[in-house]
């Protein structure tokens, strides 16, 4: 059965690189879990927009709703206990008000996924050449015999050596990059219009996923493929990415092009990320800056600045009053927070974060070895 | 160590808020970790089952425990037909009615229970504990071992199972240790590609990797690490298959090929009610039968559906 | 695959050799097909030293670590830990010996069984090895457990599904630790965490190899985690160790083309080096049909008639930095263009 046409109805596209206007809107969305516990706030009004051709990098913690904000634009969520609002407008049409049979339209041939996690998404049991052509059959229409060659070429294409040979193989056979890049392969297989990438490249080696990035970018010159990069990687969206939204708690924190963001960066939150990351300039062995604590509960967040409790320059407002997201001098650079940086230098002076609550001391406090 | 403090100062790109960031010791890091620890879990929530899991549930109870006792209760004979009572609409001496022989209906339908329930559940059984185990060892241990169990098992799935029960049947002859028997059988391949596929699912995760490591045995690890794992497919897959047991018993049944008359099972009363004259007489010597099948059917999918959402744990991909 | 003969050029300073691995072959079977993941690789790792394994991904760094804790059977060759020979073991005799080199996974959520209780998980080296009484044993796990950073009163009775990935990372941490290991093989263990947590378990892993007097081998694709970690990098390719050096000395100065082309693609955090980035170009080599010679002359830039006849071996160019390359790229080398159509006559070496 075909799940491509619904009730005889097909939904219109234009043609790839006829698009007026931005290609995707997503417009305030929230996200919600019902739980045991209470209402697990994971997307908490997030809007922007990404146009033909271009790349968007979403970076943030884990655990800061990245994934699930992926996944309400893609309206992959589970069907159960889902509290969601918000619009999102995917070449004019509203897929936020689409039901499931006109989702699977758009789904791999529009729009498509890698999924973060390859071991889960793959199959176990079946030939990666199966799951390849899979989709190719259902979305494309083409024949046993034209999907099979096609996902070699696939194969090919994302680096995979002798594909003709592995396309026979199960997925426990693969390394775990290979595994990645088979996920890649079937998102890509159908030539969608925009490809939410989540953690494309965390299992590949640096030559490797500048192969995939280049691929990635090759796509997006031909096809005016438009690219949603969600990854943890700095490296990786500030070579790539046009635009870069930092996400914490639920929330969009700053939004800019890539290279005021790196330069002018005004969030303390992103500039503690950008500092956490080993670079190779730095002596072996050298303590690394991790952010203190951990990303706050999205049932109870924290009042006022949700970074408060971790952030070097909080002071009283912090803690009182949320910040906006708002601008100061130029227009597309948004940030939330009280007292941005200032050419890399905070205007108020740090408060050593406090980690109060006298819980009985780990026995490793840096430094001991006199266990 | 040297001195964090030190070492920082050396770092080129990030010195600007590298002195300004206290460098929190992995202590600190782990108290604010483990406070949240405690808040922040994925908690999986545990939704009530509802209330049509619990009439479900308490059918099947009711079902169960009437086929058992059925002895002790104080049921009529079934076999024993009351001849001024043919035919008789539900009362108080015969609560569902007598059929064109004046036997009690009631006491046929629990004692017919008995051949669906037995047929089922000891089915179900016999595949589990042979195809269950031979497919956690062989998804766990793969090599020549698997392939040659999975070679095996889709030969004999390439069979068409009724048409070969039924040729059995007709020549061993139709009692319910046989009918029994030859079911369970035909569940052990199924049972062994269902556990097998996910055995071999959990086996390729590392959790098992690391058991070796620490030297658990395999036995350890089938145990321990793989069967808690496949628990949940086999209790939902196990509940299907009894359903689809108690229908192909009934079907067997309806065709003659089952337990033989006078002896009540579902399937045989169905096929006694349903004859041409019978349903125009008495309708409810087969409506009988044919609800509580169709009830029992209902409830047993309803429990495994359920339980299977329960079960279902959320690992990571949402 | 005779680089047997090759001198022993781990001149390391200080502690006795731990692990000696001699030569390691792993070959799969796929059907018909033969995979030879691993295809003769030799190296040392000393006591308290941490050696670093990078490499491209499919090279098998990852089968070369599951042999190491013989959860994958060597094909050939030796894996020689405390001066035994792991390869031919089975049974208890090996059950007991592999306790002491523990795995840590890539995957932190795959690599704890989701359907246990966290300090289940962490006493079960203890429970197999009917090691102390009960009570014993549940201090014992409280110790660990708050040794790595996580609540043993909140997580104990928890399964893994509600822990975050970095906690997860933690707990499985803490379970190898259980059962007393002297080595540690750590098979990409941050690469699936984000920069903040990345930073958190690798200073947390510096923390307890002090501690616990670990020695580690410490596999990641990411040259700058793996520098941060490591005392001595190896540098692997198709199966193949390219280069071994001290892991400042290996960022100052590569020698192997390969090497120097990982770190040419490390994506720098700022966008102006975006640009310089130049991408390997060439054919891919599969394992299941290696380039003769040199298994990196598809794609080298400084391929040469010699590569494709003749196989470089490891050898020495530096006190402790070893290199399978016949033109090895030297610091001066590196500021003039590529030899393009040079004679293959007897370039000059090192
Ligand atoms: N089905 C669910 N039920 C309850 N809570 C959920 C569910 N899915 C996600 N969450 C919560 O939503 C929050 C955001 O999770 P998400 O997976 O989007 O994070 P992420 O930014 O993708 O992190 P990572 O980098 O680890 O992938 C988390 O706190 C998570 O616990
Ligand atoms: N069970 C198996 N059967 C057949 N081939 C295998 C098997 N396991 C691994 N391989 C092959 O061995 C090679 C090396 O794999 P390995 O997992 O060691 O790579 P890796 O260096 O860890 O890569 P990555 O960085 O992607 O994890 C790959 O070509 C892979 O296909
Ligand atoms: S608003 Fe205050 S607490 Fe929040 S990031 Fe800015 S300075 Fe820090
Ligand atoms: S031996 Fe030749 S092909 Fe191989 S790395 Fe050296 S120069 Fe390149
Ligand atoms: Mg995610
Ligand atoms: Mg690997």
């Amino acid at each position: 059965m075909k799940a491509r046409r619904s009730g005889g109805r097909t939904l219109e596209f234009k043609d790839a690189g006829t698009q007026v206007g931005p290609l995707l809107v997503v417009d305030d969305v929230h996200t919600s879990f019902r739980t045991a516990r209470g209402t697990v706030r994971a997307v908490d009004g997030v809007s922007f927009d990404v146009h033909e051709g271009k790349t968007l990098g979403i970076v943030g913690e884990s655990g800061s709703g990245k994934t699930v904000l992926a996944r309400s634009i893609m309206g992959l969520l589970p069907p159960r206990d889902v509290i969601r609002s918000g619009t999102v407008r995917f070449a004019g049409h509203e897929l936020t008000a689409m039901d499931d049979k006109d989702l699977r339209q758009v789904w791999g041939a529009e729009l498509s996924m890698i999924f973060q996690d390859p071991m889960t998404a793959l199959n176990p049991v079946k030939r990666i050449g199966v799951q390849i052509a899979e989709s190719l059959i259902l979305h494309l229409g083409m024949d046993k015999k034209e999907a099979g060659s096609t996902a070699v070429e696939l194969l090919r294409s994302v680096g995979i050596p002798s594909p003709e040979d592995r396309v026979k193989w199960y997925p426990f056979q693969l390394s775990g990059g290979m595994r990645q890049r088979v996920m890649i392969a079937i998102a890509l297989a159908c030539a969608p219009r925009l490809v939410l990438a989540d953690e494309p490249t965390t299992g590949l080696d640096v030559t490797v996923q500048a192969q995939i990035l280049d691929l990635l970018a090759e796509l997006q010159r031909e096809r005016h493929m438009a690219v949603i990069l969600v990854t943890h990687d700095l490296g990786v969206v500030a070579s790539r990415a046009d635009d870069i939204i930092v996400m914490y708690a639920g929330r969009v924190v700053e939004r800019a092009p890539t290279h005021t963001l790196f330069h002018d960066t005004k969030m303390p939150y992103t500039r503690a990320l950008m500092d956490s990351i080993p670079r190779l300039a730095d002596p072996s062995g050298v303590r690394l800056n991790a952010i203190a604590g951990r990303p706050p509960d999205l049932i109870n967040p924290p009042d006022g600045c949700r970074f408060a409790p971790r952030c070097p320059y909080a002071q009283d407002k912090c803690r009182e009053s949320e910040p906006p997201l708002r601008t100061v001098g130029s227009a597309d650079h948004l940030f939330a927070c009280w007292f941005p940086l200032v050419d890399g230098e905070s205007t108020v002076p740090p408060v050593p974060v406090s980690l109060s609550a006298p819980v009985a001391p780990g026995p490793q406090s840096s430094g001991a070895s006199d266990a | 160590m040297p001195d964090d403090k030190e070492l920082l100062d050396t770092r080129s790109s990030s010195k600007m808020l590298a002195n300004r960031i206290p460098m929190t010791a992995a202590t600190d890091e782990a108290v604010l970790e483990m406070q949240s620890a405690a808040v922040d879990g994925e908690v999986l929530q545990k939704k009530p089952f509802g209330f049509l899991f619990w009439f479900a549930l308490s059918f099947v109870g009711i079902v169960l425990f009437s086929a058992v006792l059925a002895n002790v209760l104080p049921l009529q004979n079934p076999n024993f037909g009351h001849f001024s009572e043919l035919n008789q609409g539900p009362s108080s001496a015969h609560l569902l009615g007598t059929d064109d022989l004046g036997r009690d209906l009631l006491a046929r339908l629990v004692f017919g229970a008995r051949v669906s329930l037995i047929v089922g559940f000891l089915g179900v059984a016999i595949g589990l504990v042979f195809g269950g185990s031979a497919g956690l060892i062989s998804g766990y241990r793969g090599g020549r071992l698997d392939i040659a169990l999975n070679a095996f098992s889709f030969i004999i799935l390439a069979f068409p199972a009724i048409v070969a029960v039924i040729a059995i049947v007709t020549f061993w002859g139709a009692s319910l240790f046989h009918i029994t028997i030859i079911l369970g059988i035909a569940t052990i391949p199924l049972m062994y590609r269902v556990i097998r596929a996910s055995s071999l699912a959990f086996a390729q995760r590392d959790f098992v990797v690391a058991a070796k490591t620490m030297g658990a045995t395999n036995t350890r690890i089938v145990l321990r690490e793989i069967l808690p794992n496949v628990i949940p497919v086999m209790v939902t897959f196990s509940l299907i298959t009894v359903a689809g047991l108690i229908v192909i018993e009934g079907t067997l049944a309806f065709l003659g090929l089952s337990v033989a008359l006078p002896t009540p099972s579902w399937g045989n009363l169905i096929n006694e009610g349903s004859s041409n004259d019978l349903l125009s007489i008495n309708p409810l010597i087969m409506l009988w039968p044919a609800m509580a099948m169709f009830t029992l059917l209902w409830s047993i999918n309803l429990i495994g559906d359920r339980l299977r959402q329960r079960f279902d744990l959320r690992e990571g991909v949402l | 695959m005779t680089e047997t003969s090759t001198t022993d050029a781990t001149t390391n300073q200080g502690g006795e050799v731990v692990l000696d691995v001699k030569n390691l072959v792993v070959e799969f079977k796929s059907g018909r097909q033969r995979v030879q993941a691993v295809s003769g690789v030799t190296f040392q790792v000393r006591q308290g030293e941490t050696l670093g394994l990078v490499g491209e991904s499919g090279c098998g760094k990852s089968t070369t670590g599951r042999t190491l804790v013989q959860v994958q059977a060597a094909t050939s060759g030796a894996v020689i830990y405390q001066g035994t020979d792991l390869t031919g073991m089975k049974g208890r005799a090996l059950r007991e010996l592999r306790t002491k080199i523990q795995m840590i996974f890539q995957d932190p959520i795959s690599s704890l069984n989701p359907r246990r209780r966290i300090k289940d998980i962490v006493a079960e080296p203890l429970v197999i090895w009917k090691r102390g009484t009960k009570e014993e044993r549940a201090t014992k796990v409280r110790a660990m457990l708050e040794a790595v950073g996580i609540d043993p009163d909140a997580a104990g009775d928890r399964r893994p599904g509600e822990f975050s990935g970095g906690q997860c990372q933690r707990i499985s941490i803490a379970r190898a630790l259980m059962a007393d290991p002297d080595l540690l093989i750590c098979d990409e263990p941050v690469s699936a965490l984000d920069v903040s947590v990345q930073a958190q378990i690798l200073n947390l892993l510096a923390d307890l190899k002090d501690r616990f007097q670990l020695t580690m081998v410490f596999i990641a694709h990411d040259l700058a985690v793996v520098k941060n970690v490591s005392d001595r990098v190896a540098v692997m390719y198709l199966g193949k160790l390219v280069e071994v050096a001290g892991s400042d000395e290996l960022y100052r100065a590569a020698a192997h083309p390969y090497t120097e082309a990982l770190l040419a693609s490390i994506p720098e955090p700022d966008p102006d080096h975006a640009s310089s980035h130049k991408a390997l170009t060439g054919e891919l080599p599969s394992p299941l049909n290696p380039p003769s010679g040199c298994r990196f002359r598809t794609r080298c830039p400084y391929a040469q008639a010699r590569c494709a006849e003749e196989e470089p071996l490891l050898r020495e160019v530096a006190p402790g930095h070893q290199v399978a390359c016949h033109f090895p790229v030297g610091p001066a080398k590196d500021q003039v263009a590529p030899p393009a159509a040079m004679a293959a006559t007897d370039a000059p070496t090192a």
